[in-house]
């Protein structure tokens, strides 16, 4: 019944701050009211107001106390879900007196909510898990003390690569002997499909659009500068979205794995610069599904898409670009990769690998053991539910996908039986590092059976200081508000962010993840050839899991 | 029994918890029958009447049989039956290729494993022509004194010997180096790291005698076979199997391209442990490979028409005293030390080089 007045004189129709997925603290003894993090809240979540306090006050040499009423100014979260305080702390960050703080409410009914007008809840970021993972309670068992010298990892050499490419099994290879030396039997005719050596740890794709334009740059130019100064052969991928024209027609293209998806966004540029490229990239990937969405396509909002955006990826300004969730053109994984794989390696002259890339699920085996029949498919990559993304529906982050170790492990096996596992490298990836342990997930997944792993939402935040994680902090790549100037074309945000500064901190990262896989692998005495498939150097303290991965189970 | 003695010597670097015994070339009784295969095991009683059913069903003819003069030693419990036992081949292969003949052998060797594995009745160590195995657990020397191999006049060119079992698993008849399949054998000093991921390359290729692994170091032999006998590689690729050289040493090699793809395509082949390998081939060569940091010991040393491939100098010194010791040799990491058939001469093959 609605008061015959018309006017509420409650508040009991609104949401309580306990619904909320994180609560601002703040405090009024601190606070000098500058403004600045109303300011910077990038979802206005909080705002400035008047309250009338009541306050006892007493004035003078003998304490009088007094009631008097005053309107003083404060800060107060609101209490609107579309507004909801998304945990980033940018308050935090810019507040001179440590005066404000939001802090994770684990009673919030965030989910509840967050669907009006029936419109359900998309973000960025990865699966709110903040369980351990699998990876991360993988452990390496195996110690070689005194059966062998351990070898030193400051010491001895190591070769910590990886090949991308399909390599023929050795009773194929057109060899023949010439005064006893093995030549290369040029008359064959039989096609020696292009391999890479490439450090077994890759940046994932990340689009240019998903990026902004700092992140993007800062990350291809470490990726430049670890190819180049510190000899570390690590490749990126471009994510579905095109390149940088420069960058297509520059030598530093062979760093790069481009990115083609259903929307074929970018690839009009591509096209048009192949006749004057001066080099290959190093593969070209063909992406059928991500980890963190599996079934959808790639969405870019119409806010992201800025001039420059529009300009590389060949469509007109602030629309929505959504890639559909197939390639429409296909109706069976033959025809994909008849079509796909073969109609790539054609127009790079079959002299750069081509894979596809899906989605972590039961049915991987299907399709990688249509690609190990088929001789141009160069690789599979299997993106694991943790994976990131930039614009998903909350319900494919949460709730779809596969986990990428026991995912990994089966194909692998797979390949086993067959007797292929050298022959189709797996790459591995979604949820590596999630809890920064970019080293030991890398050499557990490649001790599973992965040949590489692809990095995403860990460099986002090793590099360039993403403050998302899995309790839904921030997250808001998708808005084009990201408050760190990573997942944004707004260039009020983006400048926020130093292209070197990323750069270097790429360069860190990897240089550090060099020094600690030799520190994992020189106990266990592998050194010249990275430990694919080296099961028995891995343990877990959990039976079925052990069981399930077929590893040993160490408690 | 020098061999035995010389492994005595090296007893700081062995647990002497085995002894096998490769033989080749093989002289005294054995002079004669060098086309005949020769089939090298244990038996127990019940065994050896499965094992002669098996022969006899299989179409095989008994030529000969040796057993060791077994002088009981404290501490070591002899089996029923130690045997070498020399077969004519059944008559629907005496005109086969010697390939299928050899396939046949080792068919036959792996049934008779599979049949008495699992009540240890019977263990087959090798079953090939002029090659004959020895191998028990105990310590070496008393093993030596055990089997009686000075007494029993059993002479052969080429020898391995190896005094222990195997490290790293239980300890098991099949577990004992030297390994051997369809003509070639070695044994190896050091823990194999990349076991398993070798393990499964190798059972993977679809051929039934890669099979058993109850030592990580039995891959090695079957690395060898893989590389000379069914890939039809020249010996010296052994070497550039087990541990390629780097993209950039590979430029250096006239056959630089043809590496790259065989690392590439054997690339889970690459031993990447601290390893030092011992081995023949059917035709009689014998050969030493460090592994591709050189963290093992190893010496080649000797005369022309003897030479020996050991872990340790003090076992060179013990059997062939009268050398010139300045002409040892000490493969390192690139090396591959091969002595040619009759021990005419030792030869190092540079990998860099090639």
């Amino acid at each position: 019944m609605e008061p015959a007045s018309g006017i509420r004189l409650d508040h009991n129709h609104k949401l309580s701050l306990r619904e909320f997925p994180y609560i601002i603290r703040w405090r009024d003894d601190r606070c000098k009211r500058c403004g600045k993090c109303t300011a910077v809240c990038p979802v206005k979540a909080i705002e400035p107001t008047v309250k009338v306090q009541r306050m006892v006050q007493s004035e003078g040499a003998v304490p009088t106390p007094a009631a008097v009423r005053k309107a003083t100014h404060i800060v107060e979260q609101v209490l609107d879900m579309e507004r909801y305080c998304t945990g980033c702390g940018s308050c935090t960050l810019v507040c001179p007196n440590e005066a404000i703080e939001p802090e994770y409410n684990f009673q919030h009914k965030f989910y509840h909510y967050k669907n009006r007008g029936g419109d359900p809840y998309k973000r960025g970021g990865r699966r709110n898990d903040p369980a351990v993972s699998t990876l991360d309670r993988l452990k390496f068992t195996r110690i070689s003390m005194l059966t062998d010298p351990a070898l030193d990892a400051g010491r001895h050499e190591f070769r910590i690569r990886t090949l991308l490419g399909r390599i023929l099994p050795p009773e194929d290879l057109p060899l023949k002997m010439v005064n006893g030396k093995l030549v290369v039997d040029k008359d064959s005719g039989k096609f020696i499909p292009p391999v890479r050596e490439i450090f077994p740890i890759m940046i994932g794709s990340m689009s240019i659009g998903a990026l902004s334009p700092p992140a993007w740059e800062g990350f291809a130019m470490g990726v430049a500068y670890l190819n180049e100064v510190e000899g570390i052969p690590v490749v990126m991928a471009s994510g579905e979205g095109g390149m940088p024209p420069k960058l297509l027609r520059s030598r530093y293209l062979k760093y790069f794995i481009i990115q083609i998806a259903s929307g074929y966004f970018g690839w009009d540029e591509i096209i048009h610069a192949l006749p004057h490229m001066v080099e290959d990239p190093a593969a070209i990937e063909i992406k059928y599904g991500q980890g963190a969405k599996p079934g959808d396509g790639g969405l870019l909002m119409a806010q992201k898409v800025l001039k420059l955006i529009a300009g590389i990826r060949g469509v007109p300004q602030f629309i929505d670009l959504a890639s559909p969730p197939t390639h429409q053109t296909k109706y069976s994984i033959e025809e994909a990769v008849a079509k796909m794989i073969q109609s790539m390696s054609m127009a790079w002259g079959f002299r750069v690998p081509v894979y596809p890339k899906i989605s972590g699920t039961k049915t991987a085996r299907a399709v990688l053991n249509n690609l190990a029949r088929n001789p141009y498919a160069a690789a599979l990559s299997i993106d694991g539910e943790d994976g990131g993304t930039g614009a998903a529906y909350n319900v494919s982050m949460d709730k779809m996908g596969h986990p990428i170790a026991s995912n990994i492990r089966d194909c692998y096996l797979d390949l086993v039986k067959q007797g292929k596992q050298s022959e189709l490298p797996i790459i591995a990836s979604g949820g590596v590092a999630k809890k920064g342990n970019l080293a030991a997930n890398a050499a557990a997944l490649i001790m599973l059976g992965a040949s590489a792993v692809s990095i995403g939402k860990y460099i986002m935040q090793a590099a360039t200081d993403c403050l998302g994680d899995e309790y839904n902090r921030c997250n808001l790549c998708n808005t084009g508000k990201c408050p760190r100037g990573i997942t944004t074309q707004d260039p009020k945000l983006y400048r926020r962010l130093d292209p070197d500064k990323v750069a270097e901190r790429v360069v860190e990262t990897f240089k550090a993840a060099d020094v600690e896989l030799k520190k994992i692998f020189a106990p266990m005495g592998r050194s010249t050839e990275l430990p694919i498939g080296m099961s028995d150097g891995l343990g877990i303290d959990d039976k079925a899991m052990a069981d399930r991965l077929e590893i040993n189970y160490a408690c | 029994m020098e061999n035995i003695l010389a492994l005595e010597t090296m007893k700081e670097g062995h647990d002497g918890s085995g002894l096998g015994l490769m033989l080749k070339d093989l002289g005294g009784e054995f002079k004669e029958l060098k086309k005949y295969p020769i089939m090298s095991g244990i038996c127990s009683k019940t065994g050896v009447k499965v094992l002669d059913d098996y022969m006899k069903k299989q179409g095989y003819k008994l030529k000969h049989v040796w057993t060791p003069k077994i002088k009981h030693v404290k501490g070591i419990t002899p089996r029923d039956y130690y045997f070498a036992r020399v077969y004519d081949y059944p008559a629907s292969h005496k005109n086969k290729s010697f390939k299928e003949k050899e396939d046949l052998l080792m068919n036959t060797r792996l049934a008779l494993r599979c049949i008495g594995e699992p009540d240890e009745s019977i263990f087959v160590f090798s079953f090939y022509p002029d090659v004959l195995t020895l191998k028990e657990v105990g310590d070496p020397l008393e093993l030596g004194e055990f089997f009686g191999v000075d007494r029993d006049g059993l002479k052969a060119k080429v020898i391995l010997a190896q005094g222990r079992q195997n490290t790293n698993y239980t300890i098991y008849l099949y577990a004992c180096h030297p390994f051997f399949i369809q003509g070639y054998g070695s044994m190896t000093n050091g823990e194999n790291t990349a076991f398993v991921p070798i393990r499964e390359f190798l059972m993977g290729r679809g051929f039934p005698g890669y099979t058993g692994y109850n030592s990580d170091s039995e891959v090695f032999t079957h690395i060898l076979h893989y590389t000379v006998r069914q890939l039809g590689y020249p010996l010296n690729y052994y070497k550039d199997v087990i541990t390629p050289l780097k993209t950039s040493e590979m430029d250096a090699r006239s056959d630089g391209e043809a590496l790259r793809l065989i690392k590439q395509s054997l690339r889970p082949l690459c031993i990447d442990g601290p390893n030092m390998v011992i081995g023949f081939t059917p035709e009689g060569a014998c050969f030493m490979v460090q592994d591709s940091k050189k963290l093992r010991p190893g010496v080649v040393g000797g005369v022309k028409g003897k030479y020996a491939l050991m872990s340790e100098e003090c076992g060179l010194d013990r059997v062939i005293p009268r050398r010139d010791k300045a002409k040892d040799l000490f493969p390192m990491k690139y090396d591959m030390a091969i002595i040619s058939p009759q021990a005419e001469e030792v030869k190092v093959w540079n990998q860099l080089q090639g």
